[in-house]
């Protein structure tokens, strides 16, 4: 963010907290030291509020990143990025673009509770206008945040509480950029493609991916990146290619992710498939406030060895 | 045409009891015995106590987080006792123990809820009181909406729903105290302006010079109460609950007191406070003038107050050893609250404890089949 603000005078930062706390999670520690107030600055709790200030904002030229404190309580702004932000360039017949950024924690982030655990992929994913990102290290974070910071149309940044504190090589390139909507193939593989993006990737998948491997298992593994526009044409050419596929997501199974994915492949893979696609999803209930119990109804890493295993016929 | 006067508003503002513990006997007429005022301050002494327990719990690792209500106890319980116990109906955000406490709500519950077991939220039949709420202001459009309920079916319950100073800028809260004077709902909106709303102070959550004034706009009476002053806070709800009763609908009352403790155990204010604010803070806390107040009337000295701390202990205690006996959720609990009744995917999401699409027979494993397959 800072790159980018330091790159372009149209971006600024607003949000709960961000300023004077330096972000709820310290996500802009320094920034209001650097930046000042005009570019850097707290909001009242209305989400309704910032969001559209924020479409307001981006229809008059300017940059706005807007920070979420928790995905979840975009439920309370849905109007102003789903009606509004997603439909301005649309129904203006072009006229106004939203570059805009919405980005907070989304998903399921230790004991947050039912309320604050929501998973919202699908909730904008579906919806024409928006681009939806998902990273799941700290490399992507940085190259697919300074590309939505650059889109010229309204991006929905989902990151996890829990992933924060990731480290990894970063380029300090200020041109390091990753091209939204294009997945990752983080390691080729000829029996069976996995598929999976944000926390999850980096929670479970990775890990039981190497199980799987150590075990024998040639796994294709595809972090997403970009939820939509979806990189349809990387999982088809895998999935063609090893015959088998499993959807790892933490969003719920019935209207998920997961079966949008599965859905947009389908027919392109079909004849190829040596077994039916499988999804590891969370159970379908509220979030439990108890740490067993919502680790218990999460994908575990187990789960997801059970499912590779069982479309491999293993 | 020379410019008239649309409309002029004034928002009174009451204080009963200073901070020095002097009474306004005229104003206090009619309002608290010496018995409630001692009755009320034992009450203050047990929050406490339960306030620095739970602290310590959550240092210990044994609670998630935990909101401490630390100076709001006046204002939390001189509304409690201004409302009828068992027949009005609280609503609370999350930082009204010293209210729900009053009102017979099992202090393990609370506990039990920030230590993860969401069964310290299932407020008991016979306590009428909500749940705590989590999603910022959202309380009260249901306040209204407990409150139409009443109305409708021409009950004579009162709703007293409780937001912070920083809930006042959601939309929700705005929309309730509109809604609510339109129909003149049994309701009363009661602010607890404790000067801040995590790191954000009052002058960047609102541009108006009190929370009180709002309800000018929306039709109703406002009024500001010094919110450390039990006195002040249990008439200005008891006539605002009253008003209400006779149909005359809601009014906002706003107690102004502050947060004497961090927002949760997740925060630490030293690094928003401004130097000196808390030291001031705490010369107000409503503890301290009413106990003054009571030693004044010869109702109180150094033994009771010894004696009330180590009963206040002792009950603590004890909350604490009954909270540690509830047996842990199990995780068909978990299920079992999703749906009235659970369709049959869920069953079997239940039963595999994973997800159905990995493709598991639940016969493999040795549960009874379910009567029918689930849809997708
Ligand atoms: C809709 C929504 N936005 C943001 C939050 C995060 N949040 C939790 S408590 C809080 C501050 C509330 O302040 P106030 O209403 O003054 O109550 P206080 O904590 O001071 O008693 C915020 C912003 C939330 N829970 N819900
Ligand atoms: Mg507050």
């Amino acid at each position: 963010m800072t790159e980018e603000m330091e790159r372009d005078e149209n971006v600024f930062l607003m949000g709960e907290e961000v300023a004077q706390y330096n972000g709820a999670y310290k996500v802009s520690e320094g920034m209001l030291a650097k930046f000042g107030p005009r570019r850097v600055f707290d909001t009242p709790i209305s989400e309704a509020a910032f969001s559209g200030l924020g479409v307001g904002a981006a229809t008059m030229g300017l940059r706005p990143i807007i920070e979420f404190m928790s995905w979840s309580f975009t439920l309370v702004c849905l109007d102003q990025i789903v009606n509004n932000a997603a439909n301005v360039r649309y129904m203006s017949g072009g006229q106004y673009k939203v570059p805009i950024v919405f980005r907070g924690g989304n998903g399921i982030a230790h004991q947050l509770g039912a309320t604050h655990s929501h998973r919202v992929e699908t909730i904008y994913a579906r919806i024409p206008g928006l681009i939806v990102v998902s990273p799941s290290t700290a490399y992507d974070a940085k190259g697919l945040l300074k590309s939505s910071i650059r889109c010229n149309d309204p991006v929905i940044f989902l990151e996890s509480e829990k992933m924060l504190n990731e480290t990894s090589e970063v380029p300090d390139d200020p041109e390091f950029l990753l091209p939204l909507g294009v997945a990752n193939v983080e390691r080729e593989g000829s029996e069976v493609t996995v598929v999976s993006y944000g926390r999850t990737m980096q929670r479970v998948t990775r890990a039981a991916v190497k199980s799987l491997v150590d075990e024998g298992v040639d796994v294709e593994l595809i972090d997403l990146r970009t939820l939509r526009p979806l990189d349809t044409a990387t999982l088809v050419q895998s999935i063609q290619k090893t015959g088998r596929c499993v959807i790892v997501d933490e969003d719920y199974g019935y209207c998920g992710m997961g079966q949008a994915i599965m859905a947009s492949v389908y027919k392109r893979v079909f004849d190829y498939l040596d077994a039916p696609i499988a999804h590891v999803h969370s159970d379908e209930i509220p979030v439990p406030f108890n740490h067993y119990l919502e680790e218990a109804m999460m994908p575990s890493e187990e789960r997801v060895i059970a499912a590779v295993k069982d479309v491999c016929y293993r | 045409m020379p410019l008239t006067t649309a409309y002029q508003g004034e928002i009174p503002y009451l204080q009963i009891l200073d901070p020095d513990g002097n009474l306004d006997e005229s104003l206090a007429k009619g309002t608290l015995s010496d018995a409630d005022v001692k009755h009320l301050y034992e009450h203050m002494i047990l929050n406490r106590e339960y306030d620095d327990s739970a602290f310590r719990l959550q240092r210990s690792g044994r609670l998630g987080t935990f909101p401490q209500c630390k100076g709001h106890e006046a204002a939390a319980l001189g509304a409690a006792r201004a409302m009828r116990k068992g027949h009005d109906y609280l609503v609370p955000y999350y930082r009204e123990n010293p209210a729900s406490f009053y009102h017979g709500l099992p202090m393990h519950y609370i506990l039990m809820f920030w230590g993860g077991d969401e069964r310290g939220n299932a407020i008991p039949r016979n306590i009428s009181m909500s749940p705590l709420t989590i999603a910022i202001g959202t309380q009260g459009l249901h306040g209204v909406g407990h409150a139409w309920a009443f109305k409708y079916r021409k009950e004579d319950r009162v709703v007293v729903a409780f937001f912070g100073d920083g809930a006042t800028s959601t939309g929700d809260i705005h929309e309730a105290m509109n809604w609510g004077s339109v129909l003149k709902a049994p309701i009363v909106f009661s602010c607890i302006n404790n000067a801040w709303a995590i790191s954000v102070p009052q002058d960047k959550q609102t541009g108006a010079e009190t929370f009180a004034q709002k309800a000018i706009a929306y039709g109703m009476p406002g009024i500001r109460v010094d919110g450390n002053d039990i006195f002040a806070v249990y008439k200005a709800h008891r006539d605002a609950i009253e008003n209400a009763r006779k149909g005359n609908g809601p009014t906002l009352v706003e107690s102004v007191t502050y947060r004497i403790a961090d927002h949760t155990t997740a925060d630490d204010a030293r690094r928003y406070r401004p130097a000196g604010e808390l030291e001031a803070a705490q010369k107000l806390d409503p503890m301290i003038r009413t106990r003054k107040y009571l030693e004044t009337r010869k109702l109180w000295n150094d033994e009771l107050e010894k004696k009330t701390w180590e009963k206040a202990k002792a009950t603590v205690a004890d909350v604490i050893a009954q909270a540690d006996k509830v047996s842990p959720p199990d995780s068909d609990d978990i299920f079992n609250h999703t749906f009235e009744e659970l369709p049959p995917d869920l069953i079997r999401q239940r039963d595999l404890r994973h997800t159905h699409s990995i493709g598991l027979n639940p016969e493999e494993i040795g549960l009874k089949p379910q009567p029918e397959e689930a849809a997708h």
